[in-house]
């Protein structure tokens, strides 16, 4: 059954149509792509599901809950967390810190307890610095949790922005081109990563990937977008044999090789 | 070269056992102290006394002997070199009143990273809050209260008022702050300076200009003889124990106790924050506000948070800062002012709370003791005729009068540290919870292996 379901999504800056009439739909379980060349709309429409942008037309359902309107903490409180294609952690807060704030939503603690230490307060922040323990080992950065986010290394940084979502016990994981800047093998490790994510953690995952190949040994649906209209939708076999979106690849390709 | 780093590093490792340490401070702080009451006008001596604060906080220490001496030096020495020096009296409650104010500040720059140029605004709120209803000032408008509202007129009974008013004007200045967090949410960075430099300006302009058609601030003029906190029972105690004091020698020790206290609160309520869900939150507000919003964290309701819990401070502090001046005008809220409690917290260390205590405390005796000596020395030179590379003081051009000077080397102090320290004294340190956690986890560890061992042991 859906999970996730988006009808008619229209987003215009401007004169500029970059969302334009999407469907999509995403079941429970399933990890899906979104795909498409430079300034397709992927992003955008990242943004609109994660309530950063409120779009003009359309309605995005999650879990039984009507999104549009929703301030972006709220949905991540209802069950979906992102990543962000160019990295955004809180680079002078330690590992730990980044993924304690992840679970800032599901915390349930007033500024009250802060203020006069309640014993609910000790439980509930002794729980969230052992779960954030667990966490660090699941993303393989034991050890380096009092480290600022700020000084890992690059691949350590993406893992732990995935950690970070993590901790806000999310539903749907949303991750905006993970591998940007990994090489084709750290790529795949990522992949089989987040495969075993889904199984142990039974999440349903949205990508976004620029590159087509990345996606397909995992995804089991892919959807292209061009110039913010879907193209085309279906199994990574069948999407890779449609003629639009070969051209809407080619297209790019001759520029780039021109 | 290696032989001195070598020492460094035995004197280090020795400096860490603690009983070393603790004779070592032990003798620093008694010794400073026999100093400042031999003579109690020398102002090197009581920097060497308050340096001992410093030593205290840096030297590996029990917590429970770090607490001991720093009561044994503020609630202590203190007041006592006070009673010899009021002056000292003076510039401690000062030097508190700052504290106060720049870990608020702290909270709101510092921690959420919203840059305030206003702050002094609600500095301002809470001593006119105090002044407005601690003094005759209201009768003055409407003089059919005379008799019926407790504060006016200087009753005696009125002034335990001042305790209840600490707390309202807390609550006061802290809706203040919702009131400019409200509309300045959705700004950042620059334009968030210059909204909240006009509020501050605002508030000044509106303390200069509420004496019509309804007098509540008596204007430029400003309001006097503001109440202050009761004395009779501390007279009645002391009286008890066979001390005459008078008044005037009783309140600035008595100021200097409520400003302790209170200073005590709030770096507690601080800390508290700091060290919480509400403390990460901020931070992570500062680093990168998209992806904290991202990860769930709700921007309204901290930001108001930090924005009232940074303006109660000041709140707090306003109504001390009334009652111990016994006159306020808008004078004392200047844009000046908020600029300087800015510079403490840069200069300490931005987002850290021992930086913002520490730069308060070092700009303000900068400010009253040590910049003043410093251009007084200089008059006496002038006065005296002191030659200095051939070139006779007496000689200056009233143009360059040495109390001229003051301000001017603040600033090449400020620039220098900018330059050479940009993070500030004590940067912001971040706590180490892996450690803690591994540690522990070691002596679960440890449990489980005595617990597994016991009994085929037996």
């Amino acid at each position: 059954m859906a999970i996730f379901e988006a009808h008619g999504v229209t987003k215009r800056f401007g004169g500029l149509v970059a969302v334009n009439q999407v469907e999509f739909a995403l079941d429970e379980g399933m990890i899906a792509s979104i795909i498409g060349p430079n300034g397709a709309g992927k992003t955008t429409l990242f943004n609109v599901f994660t309530g950063v942008y409120r779009p003009e037309e359309g309605s995005v359902r999650f879990d039984g809950h009507e999104l549009i309107g929703l301030r972006a903490d709220q949905i991540t409180t209802l069950g979906m967390c992102r990543t962000f294609q160019n990295i955004r952690l809180f680079g002078n807060m330690t590992v730990l810190e980044n993924i304690l704030v992840g679970m800032h939503s599901r915390l349930k603690l007033s500024a009250v307890d802060a203020l006069l230490r309640t014993r609910r307060f000790a439980q509930v922040e002794r729980a969230a610095l052992e779960r954030a323990q667990e966490i660090l080992r699941l993303i393989g950065l034991q050890g380096k949790g009092d480290e600022l986010s700020k000084n890992l290394a690059y691949g350590d940084q993406r893992r732990l922005e995935i950690g970070r979502a993590l901790a806000s016990e999310p539903k749907l994981l949303l991750l905006d081109e993970p591998t940007a800047g990994m090489s084709p093998t750290e790529a795949r490790t990522l992949m089989r990563f987040l495969r075993k994510l889904r199984t142990d953690l039974s999440l349903t995952i949205l990508l976004i990937e620029h590159n087509m190949r990345v996606v397909m040994g995992v995804s089991e649906r892919v959807t292209v977008l061009d110039y913010g209209l879907k193209i085309a939708e279906g199994t990574p076999e069948h999407v890779q044999r449609d003629a639009r979106v070969i051209e809407a690849y080619l297209g790019t390709r001759k520029v780039a090789s021109g | 070269m290696r032989n001195s780093s070598a020492a460094i590093l035995t004197i280090r490792a020795v400096l860490r056992r603690p009983p070393v340490a603790m004779v070592l401070a032990s003798v620093y702080i008694l010794g400073t102290g026999a100093l400042v009451a031999g003579t109690p006008r020398s102002l090197p001596f009581f920097l060497l006394f308050i340096g001992s604060l410093l030593l205290l906080y840096y030297l590996q220490l029990p917590a429970w002997f770090k607490a001991v001496g720093m009561g044994v030096t503020l609630a202590l020495l203190m007041p006592f070199f006070g009673t010899r020096n009021g002056f000292y009296m003076e510039v401690a409650t000062q030097v508190g009143i700052f504290v106060a104010l720049a870990l608020g500040l702290n909270i709101v720059v510092g921690l959420a990273g919203l840059l305030d140029l206003g702050y002094v605004a609600f500095y301002a709120v809470g001593a006119y809050t105090w002044a407005i209803f601690g003094s005759g000032q209201l009768l003055k408008s409407w003089p059919q209260l005379s008799g019926i509202f407790p504060l006016g007129g200087g009753s005696p009974t009125g002034t335990a008022w001042f305790f209840v008013f600490l707390l309202v004007a807390v609550a006061v200045a802290a809706i203040t702050g919702l009131l400019l967090g409200l509309p300045v949410l959705r700004l950042r960075g620059d334009y968030l300076a210059i909204v909240t430099l006009g509020f501050g300006e605002m508030i000044r302009v509106l303390a200069n200009n509420l004496d019509h058609p309804l007098n509540f601030t008596n204007g430029p003029i400003g309001i006097t003889p503001i109440a202050r906190p009761p004395i009779g029972p501390i007279q009645w105690a002391l009286g008890a124990l066979g001390i005459e004091a008078t008044p005037a020698q009783i309140y600035p020790v008595y100021f200097y106790f409520i400003v302790l206290l209170v200073v005590g609160i709030v770096i507690t309520v601080t800390n508290r924050f700091k060290n919480s869900h509400i403390g990460r939150a901020w931070e992570a507000i500062r680093e990168d506000e998209p992806a904290a919003i991202a990860m769930g964290v709700p921007l309204v309701r901290m930001k108001l948070l930090a924005f009232a819990a940074g303006a109660s401070f000041a709140g707090a502090m306003g109504v001390l800062f009334s009652a111990k001046q016994f006159f306020i005008n808008p004078e004392s809220f200047t844009f000046l002012e908020s600029i300087g409690v800015l510079t403490m917290i840069i200069l300490g260390g931005m987002g850290s709370i021992p930086g913002a205590i520490l730069g308060a405390t070092g700009v303000t005796i900068l400010n009253l003791q040590i910049l003043k000596q410093f251009s007084l020395t200089l008059n006496d030179w002038k006065n005296a005729g002191v030659t200095i590379l051939g070139y006779n003081l007496a000689n200056l051009p009233p143009q360059l009068e040495p109390a001229k000077y003051e301000r001017m080397v603040f600033g090449v102090i400020l620039v220098l540290m900018m330059i050479f320290r940009p993070q500030g004294i004590i940067p912001s340190r971040r706590r180490k919870m892996e450690f803690e956690e591994a540690a522990l986890e070691k002596e679960e560890f440890a449990a489980e292996v005595v617990d597994t061992v016991e009994p085929k042991a037996e």
